[in-house]
């Protein structure tokens, strides 16, 4: 694989050789909530097929930015940003960028389960169809078992498609909410906090899913459990304060961290 | 396999498309409610604004003997279908309360007929060509015009347009509030601190909740049926009293009441109640020094809300026989009594055209008052809100 | 005497009674207590004790005469019952200051009385609706003693006329009337559907502007203009209804071809519709607000638009609440008197032609009790039958309605409905 740099100016942030293509390159991304900056000039680069996660002490903005990706901060009148977020050679926070297309190409799990009040079938089957990916019937039951089984619910859920998301275990409803992300094929798959509302076992079937889909999706992921980070990622950054303090492969942040203010965190000295 | 986002935007065009048609559509919906209140506001200006006017002519009265005896004698027969027959029927009155005035001759500004009124407000009039060229004559001498009725907020209610007014129906809603707020008020007030403050949580607890949320969706003219059966028939009130009607409303009000206190009342901390307690005070000192007292402005928020509802209710007093022709203001809770939308339901039913526009101005009256009321509530809630 | 003097000597009576007993109840603690002894509670609370003691017994007593009255109509004159009760207002005066002793514990008592007399006013609200329940129960009854259940809700002629004559005993006099409410409850199905027609679509649209689109400001001005709506008086809406909107439908129908009746059910059914809209909008309203926004960010997050995520996720999700709105608002609909009253007609009339004049069940109740009918005659006590029905449907009603929103409630933990 060819290793693409950062554009040149940007911070080199990497000791070492990638040998992976990028996926989302950011360069000076600020965002305000109002008066307030919660993002101060953000560059980061996003491989594709890796995990990265992103940790912090709380408030420190790595959940603002991850809804940067895939532009939920919209949502939410006061918010303004500046900057850029390349995808596919397009600043994606451009007006230019129809952010509900953005959204189908880079797909979200929420901190907290939440499946659809419709049938677990239903809750697959919702996007797609609005996408029109697959026609109704036959193409669409594939499209659903295929999605399901590689958020590895299927076995599971086979015998009671038509009893409602709600109606499942936590750890279950979030791999409902995996499943229903991955059906309409997106190329990014964005995580916040998938896994703190949830047990040690299904926290753990997550990871174990994780890892199996970043073989075929880019994975970014907001965490703020350093074992979880230091386990299933292949890049991590540290965010502080709205801005990125280290940026590196994980093992190399976690065994031999550049900045004090990592090392502190890492070591549990705040959080 | 993940398409580009290209080619995703080109797709999704037409579901953009959609989208906002159905942002326009649903705020066409709320337009159209606004619409239809702006509509329906102008179309009672439009109506009852002219009711606010009334037309007086200047005619030759002469106190006679003769007039004494046929009222009709005091004017010229020119003019005799063009003065209002109620005021001409006052003049044997007049000169028995004033001796001084038999045998003198005045001019006097006097109430016109409503015929002379709607033909002076630019309306369909009956009157005959002929006597509208009598009109014509006196407004060009200056002698016919329009004034401010004063009368529409000074008398009861009469069989003659020009003489109707809104006086004794408006004597009759205070009283039939003051009845309403009595009863409500105390028992509404104590059945939300009972429910709040003291009961139990047990069935009886539960089912007099569910009650009260039943109450509250009962149609009004149930309750006319009640106070006809209970008030009326059993106990003894007398008909189209404000006693009876009073009390039929106030029960009507009760869940309202109940409903808002309720809410008042547990909006106060329970610090608070925990403070009293610490300090020895009972649970109803407790309530009555530092829970009520806190929560007063919302309860008196709900009992405004409540009697503007009570004053705008009409359905069941139609039931217990307040539509009763009430000329003059009732001086006792057990008099019949007539209120205002009741009497702008009478006006309605009314055949003669000048009983549209009092209707409409009746209307005005009564919509002022309530919004009043609850521009007042609002103030009250805005002003005494705590954030606790 | 008359009514209210016989109250207003009671009145005045309780009060002095109640007076005097806090007056001497205050003094005689505070004599007790000046002479060293310690007493239980404070001077005020034997005061009240007192008071209790006395106005208690006299009221108790008055509300005990009422009811006999009621029943017995001269049992005994109003001036004795007054003269009695507060005659035993006296006794019990009395005897409560005997008992006013350091070691009576007036606190405790006044505590349990409270409470007595706060369940007490709880109850009103109970007996409220089994009072309405009976009143109507009892006289529809002896309606159905005299007319045939079955005919009445089958039976299509209602034609109340001429029963006056039976219940005055003349034979064969009450032959013409016909109690038959199948057309009053057409007429009531069919004005109500045309104010569902407008209200729902109409109301539920400005519930999703409101919920979801509008901006604060616009919410801010268009949240008190529908509650303007909601608080004018019905008697106003039926004025418009009869003198404005139907001639305009009248000739609106006349230039398409089409005759129409001046108390036509199109009218009323159309201004019912838009007093009902701000019931159904302002408890949509709440309904669509309270739907949690972690379902719209999932949807959104997929690709979907707006209308995709309200049309697919939130209204499905609020729906029992929509459909909870709109039974309320039929049963406000079911219910409503005066648009009717003052705008549809008289004739019971069994058409599917929103254009004829049709009347409701509320019209005939009216019309039933402000006649000079005699009360006991079939056609007075119609009105009370006509009541239990519109009772039962509209309880009902709001029933379903009440067991929907709870499921709402539990379904999304909402605690604000």
């Amino acid at each position: 694989m060819t290793t693409k740099l950062a554009s040149p100016g940007a911070p080199v942030t990497f000791n070492q050789e990638t040998t992976h293509d990028l996926e989302l390159t950011v360069r000076d991304l600020k965002l305000w909530y109002g008066e307030n900056q919660a993002l101060k000039g953000i560059d980061l680069d996003i491989y594709e097929n890796n995990i990265t996660a992103l940790i912090g002490p709380s408030g420190c903005g790595k959940s603002t930015f991850l809804r940067c990706l895939n532009r939920m901060n919209d949502l939410i009148p006061t918010v303004r940003t500046e900057g850029e977020i390349m995808m596919e050679g397009r600043n994606v926070l451009s007006k230019e960028v129809d952010e509900v297309a953005l959204r189908k190409k880079v797909g979200m799990v929420f901190q907290k389960p939440n499946p659809f009040p419709k049938s677990i079938y239903e809750n697959v089957a919702y996007a797609p169809r609005m996408h029109d990916i697959v026609p109704a019937g036959k193409e669409q039951d594939e499209l659903v078992e295929t999605s399901l089984r590689a958020a590895g619910l299927w076995e599971e859920v086979k015998d009671q498609l038509g009893s409602p998301g709600t109606s499942l275990s936590g750890g279950q409803q979030q791999r409902l909410c995996i499943a229903r992300a991955i059906a309409v094929q997106p190329s990014v798959i964005l995580m916040d906090e998938p896994t703190s509302a949830l047990d040690p076992i299904s926290t753990a079937t997550i990871e174990d899913l994780m890892y199996e889909l970043k073989k075929e999706y880019t994975i970014v992921v907001v965490t703020h459990n350093m074992q979880q980070a230091a386990r299933i990622a292949d890049y991590t950054a540290f965010f502080h304060l709205g801005e990125v303090i280290e940026y590196n492969d994980t093992a190399t942040m976690f065994s031999t961290p550049s900045e004090k203010r990592t090392e502190d965190y890492i070591t549990g000295r705040y959080g | 396999m993940s398409q580009s986002l290209d080619d995703i935007s080109r797709q999704l065009k037409k579901r953009h498309r959609k989208s906002a048609r159905m942002k326009w559509l649903s705020f066409g919906a709320l337009l159209l409610a606004g619409v239809f209140l702006v509509l329906f506001l102008a179309d009672m200006l439009i109506k009852g604004l002219p009711a606010f006017q009334q037309a007086y002519i200047q005619v030759e009265v002469n106190y006679s003997e003769r007039a004494s005896e046929l009222p009709l004698a005091a004017v010229e027969a020119d003019v005799r279908e063009l003065v209002s027959r109620g005021y001409l029927r006052l003049i044997p009155n007049r000169m028995e309360a004033n001796p001084d005035l038999l045998g003198t001759q005045r001019m006097e500004w006097v109430l016109a007929d409503d015929e002379v009124d709607q033909y002076l407000q630019g309306a369909d009039s009956s009157l005959s060509a002929k006597h509208k060229a009598v009109v014509d004559r006196l407004t060009e001498a200056g002698r016919a015009e329009l004034q401010f009725n004063t009368g529409f907020f000074t008398n009861g209610d009469s069989k003659l347009p020009e003489m109707a007014g809104l006086a004794s129906a408006a004597v009759g809603s205070v009283m039939l509030l003051i009845v309403t707020l009595a009863f409500a008020f105390p028992v509404g007030v104590m059945t939300a601190v009972y429910l709040e403050e003291f009961a139990p949580d047990n069935r009886f607890t539960r089912f007099i909740d569910v009650n009260i949320n039943n109450l509250a969706a009962i149609p009004s003219i149930l309750f006319g049926l009640l106070g006809l059966a209970i008030f009326i028939n059993f106990f003894g009130a007398p008909r189209s009293s404000a006693l009876a009607g009073g009390l039929t409303l106030g029960l009507m009000t009760l869940p309202i009441i109940i409903i808002t206190a309720r809410a008042a009342l547990s909006s106060v901390p329970d610090s608070i109640r925990h403070a009293a307690f610490g300090v020895g005070a009972t649970r109803w000192q407790t309530v009555r020094d530092h829970v009520l007292p806190l929560s007063m402005p919302g309860i008196l928020t709900g009992s405004i809300i409540g009697m503007a509802q009570a004053l705008g209710e009409t359905a069941p007093l139609i039931i217990i026989g307040m539509i009763a022709f009430i000329p003059d203001a009732p001086t006792s809770f057990t008099q019949a009594a007539t209120v205002l939308p009741a009497q702008i339901y009478t006006w309605a039913s009314m055949p003669e055209s000048a009983y549209v526009e009092r209707t409409a101005a009746g209307i005005i009256v009564l919509l002022s008052v309530l919004i009043t009321l609850n521009a007042t509530a609002v103030y009250l809630r805005k002003k005494f809100e705590h954030r606790w | 005497m008359q009514t209210d003097q016989i109250l207003m000597t009671f009145f005045a009576g309780v009060i002095l009674l109640g007076a005097l007993g806090f007056y001497l109840g205050r003094s005689k603690a505070a004599r007790t207590r000046a002479g060293g002894t310690h007493m239980h509670s404070q001077p005020d609370q034997y005061a009240w004790f007192a008071v209790l003691s006395s106005a208690g017994p006299a009221i108790i007593a008055a509300a005990l005469a009422a009811i006999v009255l009621g029943v017995l109509e001269t049992a005994f004159p109003g001036w004795l019952a007054v003269a009695s009760a507060l005659g035993l207002g006296a006794i019990g005066l009395f005897l409560g200051l005997n008992r006013i002793r350091p070691e009576l514990r007036a606190r405790d008592s006044l505590e349990r009385t409270v409470k007595w007399v706060l369940l007490g006013a709880a109850s009103v609200s109970v007996l409220t609706t089994f009072g309405i329940l009976f009143s109507i129960l009892f006289e529809a009854i002896r309606f159905f003693q005299m007319e045939s259940f079955w005919y009445f809700i089958t039976g299509t002629e209602w034609s109340p006329g001429d029963s006056f004559l039976a219940a005055a005993g003349r034979e064969g006099g009450g032959d013409g009337a016909m109690f038959g409410a199948l057309p009053l409850f057409a007429g009531t199905f069919m004005i109500t559907a045309i104010a569902m027609l407008v209200a729902v679509p109409i109301g539920v649209s400005a519930a999703i502007y409101m919920a979801e689109y509008a901006p604060p400001v616009l919410r801010d001005v268009a949240k008190p203009v529908l509650e303007v709506l909601a608080g004018i008086p019905t008697v106003v809406y039926g004025f418009f209804a009869a003198i404005t909107v139907a001639p305009l439908i009248v000739a609106v129908a006349e230039s398409v071809g089409l005759e129409a009746s001046f108390s036509n059910a199109l009218a009323p059914g159309i201004v019912m519709g838009i007093m009902i809209i701000p019931f159904i909008s302002s408890l949509s309203d709440d309904v669509i607000s309270s739907v949690p926004t972690a379902m719209r960010q999932g949807s959104l997050a997929l690709g979907t638009t707006r209308n995709e995520t309200i049309r697919y996720v939130v209204l499905p999700a609020a729906l029992p609440g929509i459909i909870s709105a709109t039974l309320l608002g039929v049963s406000r609909a079911l219910g409503e008197t005066m648009i009717v009253v003052m705008a549809a007609g008289m004739r019971p009339n069994l058409t599917a032609n929103p254009l004829e004049d049709m009347t409701t069940v509320t019209v005939s109740i009216v019309s039933a009790l402000t006649g000079d009918n005699e009360f006991g005659s079939a056609a007075t006590l119609s009105a009370f039958a006509l009541g239990l029905v519109l009772f039962v449907v509209t309880l009902a009603l709001n029933f379903v309605s009440v067991m929907m929103i709870r499921r709402f409630r539990a379904k999304y933990a909402v605690n604000n409905l």
